[in-house]
C-alpha cells in the first residue's frame, strides 16, 4: 500500500511545480495567442476567441527573424562544437593534472552576469577594440566593422553558450574506457581512424546533449542580438520581448512564442533522430 | 594460418616509469608458433613488456625484433602484433560482428563477413554476431576479446591475464580451449599471468619473472621441478626449503650427504652442480610421503622424523604440515589413496622422499623470496640453528 504510493509522493513536488508554472501558463499563452482586438489600437484590450489568422499573420510579418533566430543558434552550435570538441578532448586525455583547473576555467565565466558578460564583448568587438583594429589592418573585414553585424551575434551566442557545450563532451570522454582506445590502435586505427570510428561514437551522446542545450537558449536568446547586433539582425526572441512589452500586441507575440516552441520541438525530434544513440547523455 | 609466422627477440629491453624501473635488461627469444608464458607476481613488469612488445609503451632502451624486423619504435597499428586486453576492452558501440571484423577493416578488407563468421564459430559464439558486447557474459567477451585479435592473424598474440576476470571452473574451461585454439591456429601466443597453475597448463616455456628481470626460463615441468632460486621454488607451486651444508668432500656414486639441522639427506650430484659446503635443500610437499613410524622401511631414503603440526582435507589430496624436532616446518601433500588413515595432529610420523627429487639452490638465497607472507627469517646457522623451512600454506 505505502510502497505503491512512494514514488507518486514523491513526484508530486515537481508535478505541482510544473503545472502550477508551465501548463497553467502555456494554457494561458495558447488562449492569449487566439484572442481578437477589441478596437484599432492595441490600448483597447482583447477578448477570448479563437482567431487562427493570428498565428498566420504573425509569420507572415516576422519569418525572416524567424530564420535568423534558428541560423545564428545553428552557426552557433556548430562553431561551439568545433572550439568545444578538441577542447573537451584536451582535458580529457591530454590535460593530466592541470584537468581540474581547466574545467574550473571553462565554467568560471558563468559566475559573472550573462548581460555583463554580453557586455564585455562589445567593448571588445567595437571598431576601436585591438580584435577589430587588428582584423582591419590585415584587410580581412568586408565592411570594417564586427559590432553591429551578425558575425557579433553569432560570436557572442557562441562565447555565451560554449561551456554547456564543452562540460557534456567532457564528461563523455571522460566516460571512455582508455584500454578501448588503445585497442582500437592495437587493431590497425590510425589516430584519425581511431577519433573517427571510436572516440567520436562513444562521445556522441555528449555531443548531443551539448549541441541541444546550446541550440535551444541560443534560438531563443534576445540579449545577444540586442547588445551586439543591428536593427536587422532581430531575432524572434527580440520580436516577442517587443510585442509583449513595448506594443503590447498580446495575441501576436503568444502566437510567435507557440510557433517557436513547436519548431523548436520538432526540430529536436528530428535531430535526436537523425544523430541520437538508445541513451541520452 | 599459411602466412610464415615469425619468431619474436627481445634484445636488453629496458623501460623506465620516472625514477622505477620496470624492466631491466630484458633479453628473450620467443619462438614462432610457440606458447609462451610470462608469469610472475603483479608488479614484476610482465605487463609492461607485453606493452612495449604490442607497440602501447615505447622501452627507455632496447630493441624489440619480429624476425629480422625492429618493431621496436612502430606504432601499434603498424605492427603485425595483436593483444587480447586484460579488461576485453570491447568497443561497447559496435555489435560482436563488428568488433571481430573491427581489424580487417582498418586494413581496408571489405569481405568481412566470411571470415568473421568463420572466426566466430571457432570460439563458439555462432549465433553471437548481432548481439552488443554488454548483453554478453565475462567468458563469451573473453572469446570476443580473442577472436577479434586473432582473426587478423598476426605474428604474435599477446594474452594480458586473459582468464583474470572469470571464475574458477570457467578459467579451467578456458585453459584448455585456448590451449586448443592456438595448437589449431599455430600463432605464436604470449601469455602474461599471474596464476602458476594458468601458466603451466597452457604454455610450452614459462618465463617466471620478479623485480622486472627473468629469474628463470624452461618447460614447465623443468621450472617446476627444477627451480634454481627460491623465488621460483616458491612462487611456482610450494617448497620446503632448508639450508644446510654438504658433508665430506668426494662424492659418491650414490649421492652427496648434505646436513640440515639434525638430519641428513643425500641428493644426487647432479643436483649441486658444483656446489659445495652451505647450501639451500629444497623438496616440494607432494614429494613427501608420510606413513605411520612403524612402516619407515617402506619410506624412499632420505628419511625425517615428526609430529604432525595440521591437516587439510582438501578431497585429492591430504595437506600435513609437520613440526620436525628441530622445530622446522615441513609440508607434505599425500594422494587419498585411503582417506581413512588420515593421521591427526600430535601423532608421529615418519617422512621420506627419493634423493632425486631434492633440489639445491644457492646458499645466500632468500628462503622467503615469492611468499606473500614477507615475514623476516633469522639468519640461519645451517648446523646449530632450527631449521628454517619456508612457511607451507603461506601461499
Amino acid at each position: 500500500m505505502r510502497r505503491r504510493s512512494t514514488p507518486y509522493l514523491l513526484l508530486l513536488p515537481g508535478m505541482a511545480w510544473l503545472g502550477f508554472f508551465f501548463l497553467i501558463p502555456l494554457a494561458s499563452l495558447l488562449a492569449t495567442s487566439l484572442q481578437r482586438p477589441l478596437g484599432p489600437s492595441t490600448e483597447d484590450g482583447f477578448a477570448p476567441a479563437l482567431e487562427f489568422t493570428n498565428y498566420s499573420a504573425a509569420l507572415l510579418a516576422y519569418w525572416p527573424q524567424f530564420l535568423k533566430s534558428f541560423a545564428f543558434a545553428g552557426l552557433a552550435s556548430l562553431i561551439g562544437l568545433l572550439i568545444a570538441f578538441p577542447l573537451a578532448y584536451f582535458i580529457a586525455f591530454r590535460a593530466g593534472r592541470w584537468r581540474m583547473l581547466m574545467l574550473v576555467l571553462v565554467v568560471l565565466p558563468l559566475f559573472s552576469s550573462f548581460l555583463l558578460r554580453t557586455n564585455a564583448w562589445k567593448t571588445l568587438l567595437s571598431s576601436e577594440g585591438f580584435i577589430v583594429e587588428t582584423l582591419n589592418a590585415l584587410a580581412l573585414l568586408p565592411d570594417d566593422r564586427v559590432l553591429n553585424t551578425p558575425i557579433a551575434v553569432i560570436a557572442g551566442l557562441t562565447y555565451n553558450f560554449l561551456p554547456f557545450l564543452v562540460l557534456p563532451i567532457y564528461a563523455s570522454l571522460d566516460r571512455i574506457d582508455k584500454a578501448v582506445v588503445e585497442a582500437a590502435a592495437d587493431l590497425y586505427a590510425t589516430a584519425a581512424a581511431r577519433l573517427r570510428t571510436v572516440i567520436l561514437p562513444l562521445a556522441a551522446p555528449g555531443v548531443l546533449s551539448g549541441v541541444l542545450l546550446t541550440f535551444i537558449p541560443a534560438a531563443g536568446d534576445y540579449i545577444n542580438a540586442q547588445l551586439l547586433g543591428s536593427i536587422q539582425d532581430k531575432m524572434i526572441g527580440n520580436v516577442i520581448q517587443s510585442q509583449f512589452i513595448i506594443v503590447r500586441d498580446y495575441p501576436t507575440a503568444s502566437a510567435l512564442s507557440f510557433m517557436f516552441m513547436v519548431t523548436i520541438l520538432v526540430l529536436v525530434l528530428l535531430y535526436i533522430r537523425r544523430v541520437g544513440t538508445r541513451e541520452l547523455v | 594460418m599459411t602466412t610464415a609466422v615469425e619468431d619474436l627477440h627481445l634484445v636488453g629491453v629496458t623501460k623506465r616509469f620516472g625514477e622505477a624501473t620496470a624492466v631491466a635488461d630484458l633479453s628473450l627469444d620467443v619462438p614462432a608458433g610457440s606458447f609462451f608464458a610470462l608469469l610472475g607476481p603483479s608488479g614484476c613488469g610482465k605487463t609492461t613488456t607485453l606493452r612495449m612488445v604490442a607497440g602501447l609503451e615505447l622501452p627507455s632502451s632496447g630493441r624489440i625484433l619480429l624476425g629480422e624486423r625492429d618493431i621496436t619504435r612502430r606504432p601499434p597499428y603498424r605492427r603485425n602484433v595483436n593483444t587480447v586486453f586484460q579488461s576485453y576492452a570491447l568497443f561497447p558501440h559496435l555489435d560482436i560482428h563488428d568488433n571481430v571484423a573491427f581489424g580487417l577493416r582498418r586494413r581496408g578488407i571489405r569481405a568481412v563477413d566470411a571470415p568473421v563468421r568463420e572466426m566466430l564459430e571457432l570460439v563458439e559464439l555462432g549465433g553471437f554476431a548481432r548481439r552488443r558486447p554488454a548483453q554478453l557474459s565475462g567468458g563469451q567477451q573473453q572469446r570476443v576479446a580473442l577472436a577479434r585479435a586473432l582473426i587478423n592473424r598476426p605474428d604474435v598474440l599477446l594474452l594480458d591475464e586473459p582468464l583474470g576476470a572469470l571464475d574458477l571452473k570457467l578459467r579451467r574451461q578456458m585453459q584448455l580451449e585456448l590451449k586448443r585454439i592456438q595448437t589449431e591456429v599455430g600463432i605464436t601466443f604470449i601469455h602474461v599471468t599471474h596464476d602458476q597453475e594458468e601458466a603451466l597448463t597452457m604454455a610450452d616455456t614459462v618465463a617466471v619473472m620478479n623485480g622486472g628481470r627473468i629469474e628463470q626460463l624452461g618447460s614447465p615441468i623443468d621450472v617446476y621441478e627444477g627451480p634454481q632460486t627460491a623465488f621460483v621454488a616458491n612462487f611456482l607451486g610450494q617448497a620446503n626449503l632448508y639450508p644446510g651444508v654438504t658433508a665430506g668432500a668426494g662424492a659418491e656414486a650414490t649421492g652427496v650427504a648434505i646436513t640440515i639441522a639434525d638430519a641428513t639427506v643425500t641428493v644426487p650430484v647432479s643436483a649441486l652442480a658444483g656446489r659445495s659446503g652451505r647450501v639451500v635443500v629444497g623438496v616440494r610437499p607432494e614429494k613427501v610421503r608420510v606413513v605411520d613410524p612403524s612402516a619407515e622401511h617402506d619410506l624412499p631414503a632420505n628419511r625425517l622424523q615428526g609430529t604432525i603440526a595440521e591437516v587439510a582435507f582438501v578431497g585429492v589430496s591430504t595437506q600435513y604440515v609437520i613440526a620436525l624436532p628441530s622445530g622446522a616446518r615441513l609440508a607434505a601433500f599425500e594422494q587419498n589413496l585411503d582417506p581413512r588413515e588420515v593421521g591427526r595432529p600430535g601423532e608421529p610420523v615418519a617422512l621420506g622422499w627419493e634423493p632425486r627429487h631434492t633440489f639445491i639452490l644457492d646458499a645466500d638465497e632468500d628462503l622467503r623470496a615469492g611468499l606473500l607472507d614477507q615475514t623476516p627469517v633469522p639468519p640461519a646457522d645451517p648446523v646449530a640453528a632450527p631449521l628454517s623451512g619456508s612457511a607451507p600454506g603461506a601461499r
